[in-house]
Order: C-alpha cells, then sequence, then structure tokens
C-alpha cells in the first residue's frame, strides 16, 4: 500500500514540475523588451482605475458556505457506501436519517432565498 | 521473451526488463522501485501534455465542422500539425507581466492548474496490469484534486490585478464548488455498488457497465462534469462578451498556454473518469488475456465521451449564470441526494434476491426518477410561461408598447 502513495507523491511533484519546467524554458526562450505602456494592466481595454481587489458579493460565501456542508457530508458517506455490504437494514435507515436531515437543512437554505441569485 | 508476450502488454513489459537492468546493476530494491514509479510518472505525465496537441486540433476541427467552417486546414493533412505549431509559436513569445500583480499567485496559477488535472492521470486503470496507482482511496483523491483546480482558478484571478479576472474567478469557483456537490454525491453509487474506493476495484466489478444500472446518475454526473470543466453551455467563466476573456485574461505566452492545455485536457481527463466509473473502464472482450486491448477499449470509450462534450459545446447556447446555478441547486444536487437514498434503502431491502435484482431495482428507480423530475421540470416552466405573459408587472412599458394588447386593440 505504501507503494502506491509513494507514487503517488512522486506523480505529484512531477505534475507540478511538467509544466514549471515549461514556463521556465519558456521563460529564457522568449524575448524581454517590457516598456510601461505594455506593462500596464490590460483591464478591459480602457484606462484602469480605482483599486482592483474590490468588495465582493456575499452570494458567492453563501454558495461556499453550503457547498462545504455537502462536501463534508459526502465525506461522511463515503464510509457508509463502502461498507454497505455489510451493513443491516437498520444501518441504512439510520443513513438515510442522516441524510434527511441534511436534506432538511437544505431545504431551510432553499426558503431563507441563499440559493437563488440576485 | 517473445514478440507475441511483449506485444500482448508492453508497457509490463518494459517496466520488467528495466527492474532486471536496475537489479543486475546491483541497485537495492526499494531504490529500483523508485526509480521505476519516477519514470512511470514522468512518461504518463508527458504524454498526457502531448496527447493534448491532439486534442486541441481535433477539438477545433469538430467546432469547425459543427460551425460549418473547415477549422484549422493549413498545416500538414488536415491541418493536424496545427497545434504543434501554435505550440512552438507559443513557446517562444513574450511573457507579459503587469505592473501589479501579486506575484506569488500569478505565477503558481497556471502551474496549480494543470497539474491539478494531471495528477487525475495517477488513479486510472489503463489496463487490468497497467495503473498509475491502485489507491483504496482513489475517488476521494479524485475530488480533492478537483477542488485543487479551483484554487488555480482563484489564484489566477486574484493575483492578476485586473477587476474582470477577479469577477470571473468568483463565478468560476462558484460554478466549480457548485457543480462538485452532485457529482460527489453521485460518485456514491458506484463506490455503494463495488463496496471499495479503489477505482481497479471500480472497473473489476463492473461485470454489467454502470451505466445500464444507473442511467439516471451517470446523465447527472456528466452534465456535472461539463460544468465543472466550464465549457460551453457553462463557460460563464469565459464569457467573452462580458468578461472580456475570463480570468486568464493577464496572461500571455506560455503560462496562457498552460491555461489553455489545462482546460482541453481536463475535457478528456473527465471522459476518462466517466467512462472508468460508467462504462466498464478497460473492460470488454478479451481484455483480461491481452491488456493492451483494454487501454485500447479505455480510450476508445472515452473519446466517445468526449466527442460527446465536444457535440455539446458546438450546439448549444450558453446559460445566465443565475439559470446555471439554479440548474445545479435547485435541481441535480435534490434530486441526486434522492436518488442516492432511493437506492440505499431499495436496493438493500431486495438484497436477499440477489445481485441481479439489486441491479434491476436500481435501474427501475433510476428510470423512475427521470421521469418524474422530468415531467415537474416541464409543469414548472409551463407555470413561468403563463407568468411572463400578462405584463401587468411591468407597467412602466405599458402605454408605448406597441405589442402589448391594450394597445393593439385600441
Amino acid at each position: 500500500m505504501l507503494n502506491q502513495w509513494l507514487y503517488i507523491g512522486i506523480f505529484v511533484v512531477i505534475s507540478l514540475a511538467l509544466p514549471a519546467v515549461a514556463i521556465l524554458l519558456a521563460r529564457i526562450l522568449s524575448p524581454k523588451k517590457p516598456n510601461k505602456i505594455k506593462n500596464s494592466a490590460y483591464e478591459c481595454g480602457m484606462e484602469t482605475y480605482d483599486k482592483t481587489w474590490v468588495q465582493f458579493r456575499i452570494q458567492y460565501y453563501l454558495y461556499a458556505l453550503v457547498f462545504l456542508i455537502f462536501d463534508v457530508e459526502t465525506v461522511f458517506l463515503f464510509p457508509i457506501a463502502v461498507a454497505y455490504n455489510q451493513a443491516t437494514l437498520f444501518m441504512v435507515i439510520e443513513a438515510i436519517i442522516f441524510i434527511s436531515i441534511l436534506f432538511g437543512g437544505f431545504l431551510y437554505v432553499w426558503r431563507k432565498g441563499a440559493l437563488s441569485w440576485y | 521473451m517473445n514478440l507475441i508476450d511483449f506485444l500482448r502488454d508492453p508497457i509490463i513489459a518494459i517496466s520488467d526488463w528495466i527492474t532486471n537492468l536496475f537489479s543486475n546493476w546491483g541497485m537495492a530494491t526499494d531504490w529500483a522501485t523508485f526509480l521505476l514509479y519516477l519514470i512511470g510518472a514522468a512518461v504518463l505525465g508527458i504524454s498526457a501534455l502531448l496527447m493534448t496537441l491532439f486534442f486541441i486540433w481535433a477539438e477545433r476541427k469538430i467546432i469547425g465542422r459543427l460551425q460549418d467552417r473547415v477549422g484549422p486546414n493549413q498545416i500538414g493533412p488536415w491541418g493536424i500539425f496545427q497545434s504543434v505549431a501554435d505550440m512552438v509559436k507559443i513557446f517562444i513569445k513574450e511573457h507579459i507581466i503587469p505592473t501589479g500583480v501579486d506575484p506569488i499567485p500569478y505565477h503558481l496559477a497556471p502551474i496549480v492548474l494543470v497539474a491539478s488535472v494531471l495528477m487525475v492521470w495517477a488513479i486510472v486503470p489503463f489496463s487490468n496490469t497497467v495503473y498509475g496507482s491502485n489507491l483504496n482511496v482513489a475517488v476521494i483523491f479524485l475530488l480533492a484534486v478537483g477542488g485543487l483546480g479551483e484554487v488555480g482558478v482563484m489564484m489566477a484571478g486574484w493575483g492578476s490585478n485586473n477587476k474582470y479576472a477577479l469577477i470571473s474567478a468568483f463565478r468560476a469557483s462558484a460554478q466549480m464548488i457548485s457543480y462538485e456537490v452532485p457529482m460527489a454525491i453521485i460518485l456514491l453509487i458506484p463506490v455503494l455498488l463495488s463496496s471499495s474506493m479503489s477505482m481497479n476495484d471500480i472497473v473489476n466489478a463492473q461485470n454489467i457497465p454502470y451505466i445500464l444500472v444507473l442511467p439516471f446518475g451517470a446523465l447527472i454526473f456528466f452534465i456535472a462534469s461539463i460544468a465543472e470543466n466550464g465549457r460551453a453551455p457553462f463557460d460563464l467563466a469565459e464569457a467573452e462578451s462580458e468578461l472580456v476573456a475570463g480570468f486568464n485574461i493577464e496572461y500571455s505566452g506560455l503560462k496562457f498556454g498552460m491555461f489553455y492545455v489545462a482546460d482541453f485536457l481536463r475535457a478528456f481527463t473527465s471522459a476518462l473518469i466517466f467512462s472508468t466509473l460508467f462504462l466498464g473502464g478497460w473492460k470488454g472482450p478479451g481484455a483480461e488475456a491481452i491488456p493492451v486491448l483494454g487501454a485500447f477499449y479505455l480510450i476508445a470509450k472515452s473519446l466517445i465521451i468526449w466527442f460527446l462534450g465536444v457535440w455539446i459545446r458546438g450546439s448549444f447556447p450558453r446559460y445566465r449564470i443565475d439559470q446555471m446555478m439554479n440548474i445545479n441547486w435547485k435541481f441535480l444536487t435534490p434530486i441526486s441526494l434522492v436518488l442516492f437514498m432511493l437506492v440505499i434503502l431499495f436496493s438493500k431491502l431486495v438484497e436477499p434476491v440477489g445481485q441481479n435484482m439489486q441491479y434491476l431495482v436500481i435501474l427501475i428507480i433510476n428510470l423512475g426518477l427521470f421521469f418524474l423530475s422530468f415531467r415537474i421540470l416541464n409543469n414548472q416552466n409551463k407555470k413561468k410561461v403563463v407568468a411572463e405573459v400578462g405584463s401587468r408587472t411591468r407597467p412602466v412599458a405599458k402605454p408605448d408598447n406597441l405589442f402589448s394588447k391594450d394597445v393593439s386593440r385600441g
């Protein structure tokens, strides 16, 4: 089993290294003639004004929160799915209750309007 | 070793040969394994990246044909070397780094994005002997790596000191994390049917391809994976008309090329994952005796799924962002939760009868839920149209609106 993790480790390093090496190579090969106008932010073709790192809408944050809840829930559900063949009916019903509680929360969020895009 | 044995499974034959070579040199076994893995990983990664050249050409050609254009046709027969020429060009283009970028996220973003796509290739079983890693938590690894892509997008948007890039990055990451939810829930069902999270075990358990057992689940997974890739009709992140070009607007040279590569490679990678999970992976007639055939089957299946994605990209108009979010949160997510609940309940109830009965019940649940959900969807659409026809809610437009009923009557 440890060998499999070793391969994953090597592959993670390789897959980070491949694009990095390619970009470095291109950096060396490519011409470098920066000037002030070329290096200004393109934005949308107009001259840029004001700060860039602006406040953004709370909506994105709400989506992220709901996503977080669901993702944690799925991580809890994976062990149930793996052990499903050994589980009795009672355990399955417990799992269903677990999901229904989450589903209730989901409906609450829906009713509160957190899922609609204004 | 004769030629037939070699041709039957070239990858394993080569790796055996390398192992023998290392042991003849008197290398310790651990080091030999490490070096073998290093070579394997490098070969897999580089070949995945080089395959992208082909996919870029093929996708441009197919999209061109779908839109009644010729597509690339200048370099080589059918323009097949177009993407090679593009690669050479983009390699020697200047890297313009705008002033005021946040350097660490700006430079790291293309690397992280490409890596997040490449890492998926480590867990895909290409045949019953050739696979990167038989990880026992491969499905969770898949979800985790998917999350890395969102980090890359956010880094690109945040780092480039551009308001449009920032908006696009927020949109893209909202879209990607949203569509990960139904994807993860549907992923549970193949795990449940094969009672393992390892990709190899999931493929081995598929005596019947899972798409025949859970067609609706596979459909949800397919839609979610298209949206997660950010391709049309869900290409809100790259809506040229609204956001200039998306989160990669301030990039140039090979850094932009890396975004391009990640985009096109991800399309094929998700097709690969789909065919591993739902179409039986390398399984096919004679694939167990001749492993090369297995790899061939896997590539063929993934190409079909990938072509389907390209076809959809060429045919559908773009969704509005609220529509896209609603499809996910108000349709796919609840329906996949309900699907999962029904599947675990009913297949447990009929478990004593046997596995085939379980499969049948799951199939019936899938088809039933499919028709029911689209029935509900259609009814809601009808209601919506009725509500919008009466223009009473828009009093401003009423007096001089030539098309409203009152004016035409008077």
